[in-house]
């Protein structure tokens, strides 16, 4: 047993309980919330140097053994995640310290944040899928509120299909949860792996995947269930749209390799064949949707959508080179989006808009943030030696390998398309000249508390790009972990009593 | 709405929900019932009230901002937890006094952190929606 797993959890809730206490203290709530994040991370990373070195850590809560309790289970791609959202987290509060004038008027916002925080570290750590559903619960509530804290009319307007389409899939997982344990008895994902090894209903266990699939796919922003998601992202304050963008797809994308690896194993053909297809149309339908829009955030907003299609690419081809560059993908692009959303803030502080015909000139007077821009986005778009480029280079390779030519080439095109509305960006709000009609002439004094995290991310960015040898080799001992589930289910189930 | 039947019957019946959703919590351990439902049965109390009497009487019998519960609830239940950790066993570990007993232990504390967050989060949202 290891108490370790519990911090990155406990520390969230910890802060929010705080600063829910000190509701007439803004200052003290502020000051709670950053040491909050801070000793989030620094949970995060040690954990990560546990796993990383000693192998897949297991806490079987409250002490009750395996399939009965509830197991927190930390492998590879756990703590792969684990730190990439201690970073953003970070990353995201300290911007938001940055642009609070808007955020102090409700002042529950530390409290949500933290809350979604733990509810981001719980849906990584558990290896219990009745409790990612409570998980996937607490994330929800708390990015509800977090999406309506300004209370603008436009915020509803995003939050009310948000929700509404979420509580769908919470309702399809919770279906899909309920047959699942009518027909094996259990839903500790280790001993699930057990179970259907030898499971006759096979027809039935393939029915209820695609269940999951529907649930996480809503989450993930897979085609078609995708809508939600550009109609609500660009409507919250930048730092929360930031992380949104960084992290909550993304916890679908996780759960649907979690679940597709080590549960449902029983007749990958069908599953993962489906999810092949799927994931190319979803590539392709969020770059043309991206192609077609004209503000700053609804691109990148559409951008989400066909990025997961890559990562989906990875866990439907199945192959320890695919798997190996779904992870490396992930990691890239949570990182990635989520400052390229910080970047359109500083583009709207200066311009005062997001539409991209109002915006310009921003190459000319600020540079600093044209760099700043440049690296996230042309690593998005692939372009070496930005981390992109390893991501997108690994699942093609692996396309190619076993010979899905035309994958491969949806691959590649849609690289192309992102370049096109990377550039789309860069051209109007950067290179153009100010139209007569902007506003942006005035200087505007950059702002420490958002441009610190910008700068940090994007070095991230640029290390994972430049020296992309560990965190490949990271990726592949998850993907490891992952085509050989025995490891993790003898570590809940097996030596994990304490 | 000012009903004399209804601010009647609330003086009776709310005392009472409130005494049930006690024995709910109290109950929890081992039979059904627990901090949860024992929270909304006792919001559902307060809702009575909220309806009979209107959302000042609730806020002013309260004296505290319903935040504060949520905020002290979950200090509450992740205080029960640690209770296992200080021993060196896994987080949230019963630890019972004295310990045969199942009467008084962790379990009863975290339960009624859940009670607590459960009815703070339920009146912010009630006391918020009456007053728009």
């Amino acid at each position: 047993m290891s108490n370790l797993l519990i911090y990155p959890i406990l520390l969230p809730f910890g802060t929010a309980a705080a600063s829910l206490l000190l509701w007439r203290k803004p200052a003290l709530q502020q000051a709670v919330s950053l040491a909050g994040v801070i000793g989030q991370l620094a949970a995060c990373i040690v954990l990560f140097s546990a796993v990383t070195e000693d192998g897949i850590q297991v806490l079987q809560v409250g002490n009750w053994p395996a399939p009965y309790g509830i197991s927190l289970v930390a492998d590879h791609l756990s703590v792969l995640m684990l730190m990439v959202t201690g970073i953003l987290g970070t990353a995201a509060a300290f911007y938001a310290r940055g642009e609070l004038p808007d955020h102090l008027r409700a002042k529950s916002f530390h409290a949500l944040f933290h809350v979604l925080l733990g509810g981001l570290s719980g849906a990584f750590l558990t290896g219990d899928l009745f409790n990612l559903y409570v998980w996937f619960e607490v994330m929800l509530m708390a990015s509800f509120g977090l999406m309506t804290s300004g209370q603008r009319r436009a915020q509803f307007r995003g939050a009310v299909p948000y929700v509404v389409i979420n509580l769908l899939a919470t309702l399809l997982f919770l279906m899909g949860l309920a047959l699942l344990y009518g027909l094996t008895g259990t839903l500790n994902m280790a001993h699930l792996h057990q179970k259907i090894l030898s499971h006759e209903a096979r027809g039935l266990l393939t029915a209820v995947a695609f269940l999951f699939m529907a649930a996480f796919g809503i989450k993930a922003g897979m085609f078609p269930l995708f809508f939600w998601l550009p109609a609500s992202y660009h409507t919250p304050g930048i730092a929360v749209s930031a992380l949104f963008a960084g992290m909550l797809t993304k916890v679908g994308v996780y759960a649907l390799i979690r679940t597709f690896s080590l549960v449902f194993h029983h007749d990958m053909a069908t599953t993962h064949g489906v999810l092949l297809v799927i994931a190319g149309l979803t590539m392709v339908t969020g770059v043309l949707g991206a192609a077609a829009q004209n503000a700053f955030r609804r691109i990148l907003s559409f951008h989400i959508i066909s990025q997961v299609g890559y990562m989906l690419l990875g866990l439907a081809l199945w192959t320890p080179l695919a798997l190996t560059g779904t992870v490396f993908y992930l990691v890239h692009h949570m990182i990635v989006k989520a400052n390229l959303f910080l970047v359109s803030g500083l583009g709207r502080d200066i311009n005062g808009t997001m539409d991209l015909n109002r915006m310009g000139g921003l190459y000319q007077a600020y540079p600093v943030v044209a760099v700043l821009f440049f690296v996230p986005a042309f690593s998005l778009a692939g372009f070496p030696p930005l981390s992109g480029f390893w991501a997108k280079l690994l699942l093609i390779q692996a396309s190619l390998q076993v010979e899905h030519y035309i994958v491969a080439a949806i691959a590649v095109a849609v690289g192309l398309m992102t370049v096109y509305s990377m550039v789309k960006i860069w051209i109007e709000a950067f290179w153009k000249p100010l139209p007569s009609s902007g506003t942006g002439g005035a200087a505007v004094p950059y702002s420490g508390w958002k441009m610190a995290p910008v700068c940090v991310l994007a070095m991230i960015t640029l290390v994972i790009g430049l020296g992309a040898e560990p965190v490949y080799r990271l990726a592949d001992t998850a993907a490891r972990e992952l085509m050989a589930p025995q490891v993790y289910v003898e570590a809940v189930l097996g030596g994990g009593r304490p | 709405m000012t009903s004399v039947i209804l601010k009647t019957a609330t003086r009776l019946v709310g005392a009472l929900v409130l005494v049930l959703s006690i024995y709910l919590l109290w109950r929890g351990h081992h039979a059904p019932g627990g901090g949860f439902i024992a929270a909304l049965v006792a919001a559902t109390g307060f809702a009575l009230v909220v309806l009979a009497e209107g959302p000042g009487v609730v806020r002013r019998g309260l004296r505290i901002r319903p935040q504060y519960l949520i905020g002290a609830g979950l200090a509450l239940s992740m205080g029960a937890g640690l209770v296992g950790m200080i021993r060196q066993q896994p987080f949230l570990t019963g630890v019972w006094w004295p310990s045969t007993s199942a009467v008084a232990g962790t379990p009863l504390f975290f339960d009624t952190g859940v009670f607590l967050v459960v009815l703070g989060a339920i009146l912010t949202v009630l006391l918020a929606l009456e007053e728009s």
